[in-house]
């Protein structure tokens, strides 16, 4: 106890095992317990993560190498899931229509940005109004808006053929018209994204500083010259984002086509099911009603790679075009 | 995923309760029989009722025994009853129907109650042949029938007085349906003669073996889609669709046939007895509707069909399921079942049936019972229905000829076949 208050030089040494200055490493110290904090905070969302995410995905993908008896017990035969799969029409036609479904999911973007503009507008009432009226689909449960849509939609008795007989149209049966239902269905998922994606664009808009487009009103931009040179680049990361957010949603399109196309064995019988079977329709298909697990399994590794594949081209093009203001 | 374990975390702890407030009542000595809940699973909302009835009837019996009944739609009942196979949580006691039988027998899922029906000396002769041989797989009986059904034709009166047309009876044949047909249906109108419904054990099923054909040979080894016969009972919907005496395919996805029957859009549905719950509460049908037999081909016929209640493998009870079974098989069931339900299988209990639904002609689907054809299944019906669906899809709406359409069905079912 006396050694340190009248201790010599050497005596501080052996007390101090580090040759760093006590200030540091109190930080350091300090900087331990803080990540252990971290660690035990963020456990309960790591941990869930591992057991319901990252565990189901590498058993998917162990099971994609094997057959699945009716009721469970499987064995291991290679790649024959695989060799099937690249032969199976179904699948091709599954992932034409879902690839063509998150192409055309994107024209959602551009309608979203021309809302979230509109809403953005200085000294326009009663905004918080209009943004809960955008967002209410996405709060409503998918499988509701897809029963709406559904009765919407219904060749003979529904709300849109009746709309279109009073100017002397004669509608089709959207949803089971191979020539429409894929474009009916995308009007749907660009519809119930739409409020979504009007919030992340009108965030944006709003971190865009006024001073920006003061500066280039005195330079002589007119409003299409600011849209194009300020409010785009400035856009462009919640552009990339919605962007990348939509063509995932899309290439995982399941419950609106799975109520929409008809219900039980009325959709088995739905002339347009193979235009508007989605990959994770075929999915459920496979793994649930002919009971074929593994090849359910190789389907959907087959997606993830897809959607893998997508993401890192998007993340690659975006060193192009967004910048981070 | 937090909700999923919220609502995990709180079945843990309700059990943990249940648990406990079990162990409060345990207080007595314990008797040689403990207090069982037996899980009962179902397809039918209209036949909950009847079948809470049924349980509570059981309960008064076997006061140690509770019977849970769990309702799951039609469309969902299969795919999730596999999962709670596989899962290990399958119920105890469930309904089994004709197309599933063998898949589930052959894979050891459900309980061979042959020993137990020997040693309760119960005699099977007392349901129908056709429907003890359906529940039959490699010798052992799986299941007790619960009902039978036999398909007939329902038809509109309104919808008939208005065209003129003489009501459907017994003798009328393929030549007085067309004939009707094409006098009932007004397109123009929306209102058709009948919904050639893409369904099998209602609709074309019965005209293939009324044709003479046959769906699968009679030892399940080899498909019948290729004998022509067989191909006049499809060809049968298609020229009813194709002369527009039918609504096409794309109408009755949007709006289903038994919708637009109930909506006064089709003057005929073909049905089964089942219907008679549905049609006895529903307001339209319930005074315009009648029953008439299915019209003659080649040949009288009609599907007959019945479910059965079966005992799962791993029932944690099997001695108290089969006692429930066996309940649900015996004639006092069979009368409380007829009453309120579907026809029961127990043969002499029928007139319950009758009398409980005497403003329809009943009678015609027990009638039907002498010229009834079985079901057609096979070990893994599933596999081949979902071909029917694809390929006579394409066939419904023209887009490949009916011929062509069935013989690639032919194809494709007995290389399914082969693989059982």
């Amino acid at each position: 106890m006396t050694a340190t208050v009248t201790g010599t030089a050497d005596d501080v040494r052996t007390a101090v095992p580090a040759p760093v200055p006590a200030r540091r490493r109190r930080q350091w110290r300090h900087r331990g317990a803080e990540a252990g904090w971290a660690y035990l905070l963020i456990a309960p969302t790591g941990l869930g993560l591992a057991v319901f995410y990252l565990w189901p995905v590498l058993q998917t993908g162990y099971f994609s190498f094997t057959e699945w008896g009716p009721f469970g017990g499987h064995e291991w035969i290679g790649l024959d899931n695989y060799r099937t799969l690249l032969a199976d029409e179904e699948v091709l036609q599954a992932l034409g229509n879902t690839l063509l479904f998150a192409l055309l999911g994107l024209l959602g973007i551009p309608v979203a940005i021309v809302f979230a503009a509109l809403l953005n507008r200085p000294r326009l009432r009663g905004v918080s109004v209009y943004r809960a009226l955008f967002f209410l689909p996405v709060v409503t449960m998918p499988v509701a808006v897809a029963m709406v849509w559904r009765w919407l939609y219904n060749g003979d008795f529904g709300l849109v053929n009746y709309v279109l007989s009073l100017i002397g149209v004669e509608g089709p049966h959207w949803i089971a018209d191979p020539a429409t239902a894929l474009y009916a269905l995308v009007a749907v998922c660009i519809w119930a994204s739409l409020g979504y994606n009007i919030v992340v664009f009108l965030a944006g808009l709003q971190a865009i500083p006024r001073e920006y487009y003061e500066a280039a009103e005195i330079d002589g931009a007119g409003p299409v010259a600011q849209f194009r040179r300020v409010t785009l680049p400035l856009l462009s990361p919640s552009l990339f984002f919605v962007s990348v957010l939509s063509v995932i949603g899309s290439l995982q399109l399941f419950d609106l086509v799975y109520v929409m196309a008809g219900s039980g064995q009325a959709a088995r019988a739905n002339p347009a099911m193979p235009r508007i079977q989605t990959v994770v329709g075929l999915f459920y298909d496979k793994a649930f009603y002919t009971n074929d697990r593994g090849y359910a399994a190789a389907i959907v590794m087959a997606l993830l790679v897809l959607i893998v594949v997508f993401t890192a081209i998007q993340f690659r093009l975006q060193k192009r075009w967004v910048h981070y203001g | 995923m937090w909700k999923a374990v919220r609502v995990g975390a709180a079945a843990v702890l309700a059990a943990a309760l249940a648990v406990s407030a079990a162990g409060c009542g345990g207080e007595e000595p314990a008797a040689s029989d403990e207090k069982v809940t037996l899980s009962y699973a179902v397809w039918d909302k209209n036949q909950v009722p009847v079948m809470e009835e049924l349980a509570a009837a059981f309960t008064k019996d076997h006061p140690n025994i509770t019977i849970n009944v769990q309702l799951t739609p039609w469309a969902d009942y299969w795919t999730k009853l596999r999962a709670a196979v596989t899962g290990g949580a399958a119920p105890d006691v469930f309904w089994m129907n004709g197309p599933n039988i063998q898949l589930y027998a052959d894979n050891g899922v459900i309980m061979p109650l042959s020993d137990k029906v020997d040693q309760a000396k119960l005699d099977l002769t007392v349901y129908p042949k056709a429907l003890v041989d359906l529940y039959t797989f490699e010798g052992k009986v799986y299941g007790l029938p619960k009902d039978m059904d036999t398909v007939g034709v329902w038809y509109n009166k309104e919808l008939f007085d208005a065209a003129g047309v003489k009501y459907p009876a017994d003798g009328w044949t393929w030549a007085d349906f067309k004939t009707a047909a094409a006098k009932l249906s007004n397109p123009a109108k929306g209102v058709y003669a009948v919904g050639a419904n893409l369904a099998g054990q209602e609709y074309y099923y019965n005209t293939i073996y009324q044709a003479g054909g046959n769906v699968i040979s009679a030892d399940g080894k080899k498909s019948g889609y290729d004998d022509p016969a067989t191909i006049e009972g499809l060809r049968f919907w298609t020229d009813l669709i194709k002369n527009k005496q039918s609504p096409d395919l794309k109408t009755m996805t949007d709006t289903v046939p038994l919708q637009l029957f109930e909506s006064g859009k089709l003057a005929m549905y073909w049905g089964g007895s089942w219907n008679v719950s549905e049609f006895s509460k529903n307001e339209y049908t319930k005074t315009r509707v009648d029953a008439a037999p299915l019209p003659t081909g080649v040949k009288q016929a009609t599907i007959i069909h019945g479910l059965a209640n079966v005992v799962s493998a791993k029932t944690k009870s099997p001695a108290q399921a089969w006692e429930f079974v066996k309940f649900l098989g015996s004639k006092p069931a069979a009368e409380i079942l007829g009453k309120k339900g579907p026809i029961p299988a127990y043969t002499g209990t029928q007139d319950a049936w009758l009398a409980a639904n005497a403003q329809f002609k009943g009678k015609i689907f027990l009638d039907a019972v002498s010229y009834a054809v079985p079901y057609p299944v096979s070990r893994n019906t599933a596999a081949w229905n979902d071909e029917e669906f694809k390929q006579l899809t394409k066939a419904y709406t023209g887009e490949v000829d009916v011929e062509a359409a069935a013989k690639e069905l032919a194809a494709q079912m007995n290389a399914l076949l082969a693989k059982e």
